[in-house]
């Protein structure tokens, strides 16, 4: 036996193997089943544990802390109505592949399966939205399962991963030996040897294809028309450095994904911006003229690709991705490469075979660049344009920004120049409307030296504004732009294109006063009519950062304020319906 | 016009693959087929030299394309060992149907007894009113046997699902 082994409980033990992955930061809320857990975390004071208002809210914020740190984030809920609260926020982390160990808590042993108080099979229901979902009823398997989680969790293409634990097994004593995730890893009686030994696609990858990465190569070489597509993957596998050498080497326009945004330079002159739907018309129009696109760490979702049977038509499809399951899964590819964006892209670059230029192309595609297509309206009532504008010019270049879900959130991948990977977190895949705020608060928490801005409509902020009282609780300064036309703008602008001005349901004229909201809850709020009282505002939210508490800031705007461009669903991605 | 194409290039697929032995994986793996519109024709699972290690073999219809999706799919939940499709042609397919039919009289008893031994099957049961027979075969021997018994008056009939394995290297 080693001599570090020592008899301990569950929930000692539990928080023994979260100190073992460097956990210093738990987002969650207590319930009756997870008391023993938080007892054992009562003696652990370098565990920062963060109580939200709400699981959701705690389930977003470990998941912007797992984006915007690179670090794996910890959420806690108990059984029941905890878990299921839960369950938005796992399935927003699983498809925007963000690393997340979620923990709750179920009835003890002997009360499992029979309907008891407070018990749902949470392992069951976030079976379709984990990477795994771990159930744990004895005591002695709870370290390996936490262990074996992680690797999991932070693996291969990233992702949550939820472990389920019986109150007995929290409560049961057994030998705990402290292990380091090395120790783990390299340990060949666990599980894990035999899934990095076979390449298990959750928590590794085959070698890669040389032959492939040469003839990609070669296809970068004979192109004329080039294009680069920036996903999410640039910015989970920290390629940006690759991927901005790849396109400057061969001079290749580069269109970003909302997922890809700050993974390759705002300011970059080789930038044609987001791609898709609410896309450029650089981005669009490059992308059905081009001879050769290489999208890497994307996953070609219809928002990015709009009719698949058109997209790139013209164009041989090259795809860097490090999960095998999405090769030729939305878009036929002619050429795949399974890997890591970093590795692989590190290959590519020793394989180029000169660096060249592609002037009359890159004319061709940036003609179709507009720096701004918004006229300020002549009434002085305040646009998102500016805004938008006056946010970047007042903040730090460097604040984080969080968003939730509509027409903010374009307007602000649209606008914002991100600059570095994890400047922005925001509901790419699963578009969930009243992410922003939770998430703001994981931000806040991972990268406290920095400003964090939250942008937001004012349907989103409803849904789960609660974690007010978190952000105040916590004294985060974080500022919310409200962008408040009151109306569900996304769908309003749908209704108006495509349902005939039926506008079901969409419009929102009603409270709260979102100023008095902020004031409710001990933080500051202004509401705001021009664009004058609007950099006042900023100026003095940015000044009075230190005072530890946060801002919101209610700007309004035209109900029919519209997200340009825009391309119908399924359509053609040249076919614009709005320019 | 998708459904049609769909339709014509559609056809039975073997898919071979190996999970851990423990609570869970049969509704894992359940899951996945369903969530991405896919009906199991047929199931069969049980653990292999290995006792930690369960082996199923489940059969579906699909295209091409759409199978190689389902199997990069399945590689990824992390109880598998290892999916395969199988070639119907170098492998070999069976099941155990287990039929009870209606037997009222000398005639009828040894009629079905007569297919049976055609079959290769046997009488595992017997009464004054039925005879229950067990016939292995692939779903095409277990499926003729049934029809041929449907004329006595089946009563109860159970298949397990097919099961396959490789041959071996010649």
């Amino acid at each position: 036996m080693n001599s570090n082994t020592r008899k301990l409980n569950g929930s000692e033990i539990l928080i023994q193997c979260l100190l073992e992955q460097g956990v210093d930061t738990i987002f969650g809320y207590p319930g009756g089943a997870i008391l023993n857990v938080y007892d054992a975390l009562y003696a652990h004071p370098e565990i920062r544990h963060i109580l939200t208002s709400h699981e959701q809210g705690a389930s977003h914020a470990a998941d912007g802390y797992a984006r915007s740190t690179g670090k794996v984030g910890v959420c806690f809920a108990t059984s029941g109505p905890g878990a299921t609260n839960l369950t938005t926020g796992i399935a927003t982390a699983y498809m925007d592949s963000s690393p997340v160990v979620f923990i709750t808590c179920n009835v003890n042993n002997d009360l499992i399966g029979r309907d008891s108080f407070q018990e749902v099979d949470i392992a069951g229901v976030s079976l379709p939205v984990t990477k795994c979902s771990y159930i744990v009823s004895d005591v002695t398997k709870l370290a390996d399962t936490v262990r074996e989680a992680f690797v999991i969790a932070r693996s291969g293409r990233p992702g949550p991963v939820l472990i389920d634990i019986q109150k007995n097994a929290t409560a049961g004593e057994c030998d705990y030996t402290p292990m380091t995730p090395e120790e783990f890893e390299a340990h060949p009686d666990r599980r894990i040897a035999r899934l990095k030994a076979t390449h298990h696609p959750s928590v590794s990858y085959p070698d890669i294809n040389i032959h492939a990465v040469e003839e990609l190569a070669d296809m970068l070489d004979k192109a004329e028309k080039p294009l680069l597509i920036c996903g999410g993957g640039v910015v989970r596998s920290e390629a940006s450095e690759e991927f901005r050498e790849l396109a400057h080497r061969l001079d290749i326009p580069v269109a970003i994904t909302v997922m890809g945004g700050g993974a390759f330079g705002g300011y970059d002159d080789l930038k044609t911006g987001m791609i898709g739907m609410h896309g450029s018309q650089a981005s669009n129009m490059a992308c059905d003229a081009c001879d050769l696109l290489l999208a890497v760490g994307c996953r070609f979702s219809d928002r990015v690709t709009l009719n698949p049977a058109g997209f790139a038509k013209n164009a041989k499809i090259a795809h860097i991705d490090i999960d095998p399951s999405e090769i030729d899964k939305n878009v036929k590819t002619d050429l795949h490469i399974i890997g890591d964006a970093k590795a692989v892209l590190k290959l590519l670059l020793g394989k180029l075979k000169r660096d060249r230029h592609n002037d009359e192309w890159k004319k061709y595609v940036f003609s179709f660049k507009r720096e701004t297509e918004y006229d300020d309206p002549e009434d002085g009532t305040l646009t998102p344009m500016q805004i938008l504008s006056a946010a970047a010019e007042i903040l730090p270049q460097d604040t984080m920004v969080t968003t939730d879900v509509g027409q903010h959130q374009m307007w602000a991948i649209q606008h914002f120049r991100f600059d570095y990977p994890r400047q922005l977190t925001t509901s790419g895949g699963f578009g969930t409307m009243g992410f922003g705020l939770g998430a703001a608060i994981g931000v806040q928490a991972g990268n406290p030296e920095k400003t964090v801005l939250h942008v937001t409509g004012d349907g989103s902020f409803r849904m789960n504004c609660n974690e007010l009282a978190t952000e105040a609780y916590y004294k985060m300064p974080i500022i919310t732009l409200l962008f408040n036309n009151s109306t569900l703008g996304m769908v309003r602008q749908w209704q108006h294109l495509i349902y005939h001005e039926h506008y079901s349901q969409t419009t929102l004229d009603r409270g709260p006063d979102f100023v008095k909201l902020a004031e409710a809850y001990g933080i500051h709020g202004r509401c705001v009519k021009d664009e004058a009282t609007l950099r006042q505002t900023l100026t003095e939210a940015v000044n009075s950062r230190f005072d530890g508490r946060g801002w919101v800031i209610d700007c309004r705007i035209d109900i029919d304020e519209m997200v340009r461009p825009m391309v119908g669903g399924n359509s053609f991605i040249t076919n614009f319906m709005l320019y | 016009m998708q459904a049609k194409e769909d339709s014509q290039n559609m056809k039975r697929y073997t898919i071979i693959t190996a999970m851990d032995n423990e609570a869970g994986v049969l509704s894992q793996l359940a899951h996945l087929f369903s969530r991405k519109g896919y009906n199991i024709e047929t199931i069969a699972a049980g653990w292999t030299v290995d006792q930690n290690v369960t082996r199923f073999t489940i059969e579906i219809y699909s295209d091409e394309a759409r199978v190689q999706l389902l199997c990069s799919q399945l590689r990824k939940l992390v109880p598998i060992h290892y999916v395969e499709i199988l070639d119907t042609s170098k492998s070999i397919r069976r099941e155990l149907m287990l039929v009870r039919v209606k037997a009222e009289d000398r005639a009828a008893r040894n009629e079905i007894i007569q297919i049976g031994n055609i079959f290769r099957g046997s009488v595992v049961d017997i009464t004054p009113d039925s005879i229950t027979l067990s016939v292995t075969g692939d779903d095409q021997k277990t499926g003729a046997f049934e029809e041929l018994m449907k004329d006595f008056g089946i009563l109860d009939l159970a298949r397990t699902g097919i099961v396959a394995i490789e041959r071996g290297e010649m």
